[in-house]
């Protein structure tokens, strides 16, 4: 090994070479993250300051915005504000400031709800078909294996537009349509392609002797599965169910078609947060921001294993 | 994973009631039985899910069905909807529209991406955590980073046309990213590559990081300049990784919907009338339920025919 660190010296980039290339990715990256910065900024400005120009990088910071994410409110005369009992909570206080009184709350709630059940419930699904799925396709002689699993990777790749006509069709004739379980079903029939070959790649990596070792320990096929394979596929298990929360989280196309209320999500809703005259911004960019921390959380625990998911588990580093 | 025990349970319970005479054949047919058991369900879902609906699309193609008119009488009206497809402008037209989106956004995002993984391949102070900031665009909602980037775009007070006119001096309310005809296509362009170059960068990365040192080194030793190096070592070997991050993002691109449709629904007019987008008009707003199907078809084959080719990408990558 030294002798190998020795010859990586030899072609190792220069110290100001390396330091040219770190200002130009650093330089990337913060062009990158303003977009984002700024929309969280926004989420915190009253609805004038969102809209100022020029635009405005320092600002009095307001939750107003996330007031009126969570809530519905009528216009009222100052006069008949002036008649209420005096308002309760910091809130309440906020919103009559502008001349507006809270009517109630907004459907945010349930379609955050809805996101987090059909997100989880259809990545359990999802990963429990795959991991017994991969574990199949990667320990047995499958008749057709590469067509199998070619067919199932390629029902991923289809535009869901199209594959969304015939299941609206196929959902109105079941009355699954704007429920929680078809969304959950629909969403998993997506993920699963992916957890399949995403966990057969973790598979094939854990040695078959476990197994093997375990069988003639007097285990069956079945219990060596789950007490010597699921153990040590377990970090696969969770990256792939990030994986799959992630897709069923951002997912837009199929809910925007198939749901309208009660199953709806976020998606399809933030778009649709408007105010009086148009988006209410700040309450849109609330919106987001609580809709992508999850995704930045998300991201920082997947980090070392991006790559396999988006090459559905080939290229490993 | 608690739904494990229940089922070796039942397996066990399964083979203890065979006849202990046959229990060997059952024990070495198990692994067989197992496989299915494990496969199937999976096979199933995908047969409801996908292949049943794909069938029922093949045969809606051939009909005059229409979604909003269920108890209307359906008629068989042959290949007529391929043929009106094949020749309808508009199609053409989205086609058309379609492939300067994919071409655009794959030559923009490689070039990028490629160029910022061949910076982060020399492993700078805190390389990995840069890089993976720079991954965080590609894992957001594409339809809520479509939303936001409206906001962005703003004729006035939107921060992407104050950066523009603060760069170039340009009056910021002169020009509408999204609402002009000449502008709106790189208007969907840009958001694109801001959330993918960093998939291709990623991808980019994976194949620098293949190549062996001991090519440079001999290399060095040849006194091959950076230049040769860069042109006959570097980029051949990460050219398969290239190439399956540019066949990814085409096959993505080519359906895409959810930017798009949230960033300018297909307008102004139609100049940024995607083919997912017109399908989506054909199928839900004009309520076409055969035409729609019959479009949908001719997407079906032609991204089969491109994951096709992806998976033989994927196992070349896979060989290395």
């Amino acid at each position: 090994m030294p002798g190998l660190t020795q010859a990586h010296s030899v072609v190792a980039p220069s110290t100001a070479s390396r330091r040219i290339a770190g200002a130009l990715v650093i330089v990337y990256a913060i062009i990158t993250m303003i977009p984002l910065l700024w929309i969280i900024a926004t989420s915190f400005k009253t609805p004038p300051d969102s809209i100022s120009y020029p635009p405005k990088v320092i600002f009095t910071p307001s939750l107003e915005g996330y007031v009126n994410l969570f809530t519905t409110r009528t216009r009222q005369t100052p006069e008949v504000i002036a008649t209420l009992p005096p308002p309760t909570t910091w809130y309440d206080k906020l919103v009559r400031s502008r001349n507006m009184v809270i009517a109630g709350p907004s459907n945010v709630i349930p379609r955050f709800v809805n996101s987090i059940i059909i997100a989880f419930g259809s990545t359990f699904l999802a990963v429990f078909l795959g991991t017994l799925a991969a574990y199949g396709f990667s320990r047995f002689k499958v008749p057709l294996k590469d067509d199998l699993l070619f067919f199932i990777l390629s029902t991923r790749m289809m535009p869901p537009i199209a594959v969304a006509i015939p299941i609206y069709l196929m959902y109105r004739e079941l009355g699954l349509s704007d429920t929680k379980l078809g969304m959950i079903l629909l969403y998993t029939a997506v993920n699963v392609s992916l957890a399949v070959w995403l966990l057969k790649g973790f598979i094939d990596e854990i040695p078959r002797e476990y197994e093997e070792a375990a069988m003639i320990d007097g285990y069956t096929r079945l219990q060596a599965f789950r007490k010597a394979v699921l153990p040590q596929a377990a970090t696969g298990i969770a990256a792939t169910a990030i994986f799959c929360l992630i897709f069923a989280w951002n997912e837009y196309a199929f809910a925007v078609l198939l749901t309208s209320g009660t199953a709806q999500t976020m998606p399809p809703f933030i778009p649709f947060i408007i105010g009086e005259g148009g988006q209410d911004w700040p309450a849109v960019a609330a919106a987001t921001t609580l809709f992508v921390i999850p995704i930045f959380v998300f991201t920082i625990l997947l980090r070392k294993h991006l790559l396999r998911g988006i090459t559905f588990g080939a290229v490993r580093k | 994973m608690t739904e494990l025990p229940a089922q070796t349970a039942f397996a066990d319970r399964v083979a203890e009631a065979m006849p202990s005479g046959i229990g060997k054949t059952v024990r070495g047919l198990s692994d067989k039985a197992i496989a299915w058991l494990f496969i199937g369900p999976t096979i199933l879902l995908l047969l409801a899910i996908n292949i049943f609906p794909l069938i029922w699309t093949i045969y809606l193609s051939f009909t005059n069905y229409r979604a909003n008119r269920p108890n209307a009488e359906v008629k068989y009206v042959g290949l007529d909807w391929y043929h009106r497809i094949l020749g309808d402008a508009d199609v053409w037209a989205a086609m058309q529209t379609t492939a300067h989106f994919v071409i655009w956004t794959i030559i923009i995002e490689t070039v990028l991406g490629f160029g910022l993984a061949w910076l982060i391949d020399k492993k700078f102070r805190g390389h990995a955590l840069w890089t993976t900031v720079i991954l965080i665009p590609m894992m957001l909602s594409p339809a809520v980073v479509g939303n936001f980037w409206t906001f962005l775009y703003q004729p006035q007070s939107g921060l992407f046309n104050y950066a523009i006119s603060f760069v170039t001096g340009i009056d910021p309310s002169s020009f509408q990213m999204l609402g002009s005809v000449r502008l709106s296509p790189w208007a969907i362009v840009i958001v694109d590559a801001w959330m993918w170059t960093p998939y291709v960068m990623l991808i980019c990365l994976a194949g620098l990081r293949s190549i062996p040192d001991y090519i440079y080194e001999a290399a060095e030793v040849d006194r091959a300049s950076p230049w040769r190096q860069f042109w006959s070592i570097t980029l051949p070997m990460a050219l398969p990784f290239i190439m399956l991050a540019v066949l990814f993002r085409g096959i993505e691109n080519f359906k895409m919907f959810d930017m798009v449709n949230l960033l300018t629904g297909g307008g102004p007019g139609s100049t940024t009338e995607v083919v997912s987008i017109t399908l989506k008009r054909q199928a839900f707003e004009s309520w076409r339920t055969g035409y729609s199907s019959a479009l949908a078809i001719i997407l079906f084959v032609t991204v089969f025919g491109l994951a096709n080719i992806y998976v033989k990408a994927l196992n070349r990558v896979k060989q290395r």
